[in-house]
């Protein structure tokens, strides 16, 4: 499947793994075969982020809580020891990343570039905790438009550039038509809800209870918008959900917590769509 | 679920786990979510294995009901089919030689001890148990232990059995008494700490199977980080359910554990 927008990056099913949740993608290569899956990778930032303290993961009814903090090895050790493994077990392996200021943006892209191997970016603006992570501010569709507009600038117009967006049925179509006029090639319709730890720490809330929200943002974007091609993210555990997504107007899905919860579900998933397609 | 067991406080429960015997090593663990509506894994370690049972391959885990997920488990009826990944994890490490081994657990945390007690034993290592609990209800497998190892030492807080008092008020003595060349013990951060300590301190390395919660049990959520420090004396971190559970105990940064 070419989905339109996402370039380079060929699907050959609609159900891609969701940035935070594959792991290095070796963890997951027990349960899932990486050849041909696309993959969203954790997000990176330019040094590495030892990340929040414990507890980072808490349950919640119908969510998981979590302030993991963008713990992650940085892009330059990404770039060295995890990528060329992604790449060579067969995934399609998009970056996601998030910087702190446009140059940074221009700087990490610039790295990105010449990754041998990559499909894709994921632009990660749907942190629902930019400030606490030091990631730039994006909530302002002219800020997030920004930073879009400096990573276009240097990314090789053949690796798709996905920008992730929160999602937010209230300003989702003002912040995708911003991003996709900057240069996007697609919009990620998910991530977490801003939220709290039990004890107040900043937090995301991900999984089922986020399902309704990013459909109602999917369909709201794909109706008053539908130039902009959608990914649609947000508490997929069933083919079902998958289904809803696509009819709701998404060109492909990913697919988060519900690794977390059962990590051969993706296996699943494009067996069950197979079956009855 | 094929049977529930009790052994005092505890349940047991037996599962028909294909795949699961065949992988184990002890200090391995299995994870399993209750329910639809509770998102994060529950992990468990392996107790006891049999790749051979009348119902074919089949594992055993200790569940306290005591704990809200425990009480979940152990109210599943028979017959219930439940999602199992494992086993996952990295197990104690087993010495090349034939070295006196101190084993030390408290309470449910002996269950991964018993299995690794087997396989010292068939390595002609003298193993020496030091079991601890709350009380009578919570000692685990002492029974089983006896008729396994050399030695077995048993602790309990109200003085119900055995010595009165905690492991760590014997580990040092055990320690010097078994002349143990190595020290296991599994068990939470609390928990083993002063237990590992002990060990260092009379320079005797240590595998520690540490119980922190692990909302996936198999690496992606980066939610079981723990603290350690490397060969080259740089802190880093590592994840609970993949670089553990078992890491060797001088390399843990206690002071970074909850
Ligand atoms: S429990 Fe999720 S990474 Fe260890």
């Amino acid at each position: 499947m070419s989905a339109p927008g996402l370039g380079a990056l060929r699907l050959d099913h609609p159900v891609m793994v969701a940035s935070g949740c594959g792991g290095t993608g070796r963890e997951l290569a027990p349960f899932v075969d990486l050849d041909g899956l696309g993959f969203v990778t954790r997000t990176l930032t330019r040094h590495p982020h030892p990340g929040g303290a414990m507890p980072r993961v808490v349950e919640s009814p119908s969510g998981l809580l979590h302030a993991v903090g963008l713990h992650n090895p940085g892009l330059e050790v990404f770039l060295a020891e995890e990528l060329p493994w992604l790449v060579r077990a067969g995934a399609r392996v998009v970056v996601s990343f998030c910087a702190s200021t446009l140059g940074e943006y221009a700087e990490l892209t610039h790295l990105l570039a010449s990754a041998p191997g990559l499909v894709g970016v994921e632009v990660n603006l749907s942190s629902p905790d930019a400030d606490g992570v030091g990631a730039f501010d994006a909530r302002e569709p002219f800020h997030a438009a920004s930073a879009v507009a400096a990573v276009r600038r240097e990314l090789p117009a053949d690796l798709a550039l996905l920008v992730k967006v929160r999602p937010d049925p209230v300003r989702v179509v003002e912040t995708a038509r911003a991003v996709r006029d900057a240069g996007a090639g697609a919009v990620v319709v998910g991530g977490a809800l801003a939220a709290a730890m039990p004890d107040g720490r900043p937090a995301g809330l991900s999984g089922p209870a986020v399902r309704p929200v990013a459909t109602a943002a999917v369909r709201t974007l794909v109706r008053t918008a539908p130039e902009i091609p959608v990914v649609a993210c947000g508490g997929i555990t069933t083919s079902e959900h998958v289904r809803d997504y696509l009819a709701a107007g998404a060109v492909a899905v990913q697919v988060g917590t519900g690794l977390l919860h059962d990590p051969t579900l993706i296996t699943r998933l494009v067996h069950d769509l197979e079956e009855t397609s | 679920m094929l049977a529930v067991g009790r052994a005092g406080a505890f349940r047991v429960l037996s599962l028909a786990a294909p795949g699961v015997p065949a992988a184990f090593r002890p200090g391995t663990f299995v994870v399993a979510s209750p329910g639809d509506d509770r998102l994060a894994a529950r992990a468990w370690w392996i107790h006891r294995v049999d790749p051979a049972s009348a119902f074919g391959p089949t594992i055993e885990v200790v569940v306290d009901p005591g704990s809200p997920s425990g009480a979940w488990f152990a109210d599943l009826a028979v017959g219930t089919r439940i999602a199992l990944t494992g086993p996952l994890g990295r197990p104690f490490t087993l010495p090349r030689q034939p070295v006196a081994a101190l084993l030390v657990g408290e309470g449910h945390a002996v269950a991964p001890l018993l299995a690794l007690a087997e396989r010292l034993r068939a390595r002609e290592c003298p193993v020496t148990l030091l079991v601890g609990a709350r009380d009578e209800k919570h000692l685990l497998a002492v029974r089983e232990a006896r008729r396994l190892v050399r030695q077995v030492v048993v602790v309990t807080e109200d003085g119900s059995v055995g010595h009165r008092g905690v492991v760590a008020d014997h580990v040092g003595s055990l320690l010097a008494s078994s002349s143990a060349g190595v020290l296991y013990t599994a068990g939470r951060p609390d928990a083993v700490r002063a237990v590992a300590s002990i060990a260092a301190s009379s320079d005797v390395p240590s595998q520690v199977a540490l119980e922190v919660p692990m909302p996936c049990g198999t690496g992606l959520c980066h939610g079981c980080v723990v603290a350690v420090v490397g060969d080259d004396a740089v802190p880093r971190q590592v994840r609970a359910c993949t670089e553990g559970p078992v890491l060797p105990g001088h390399r843990i940064d206690w002071e970074a554990l909850p």
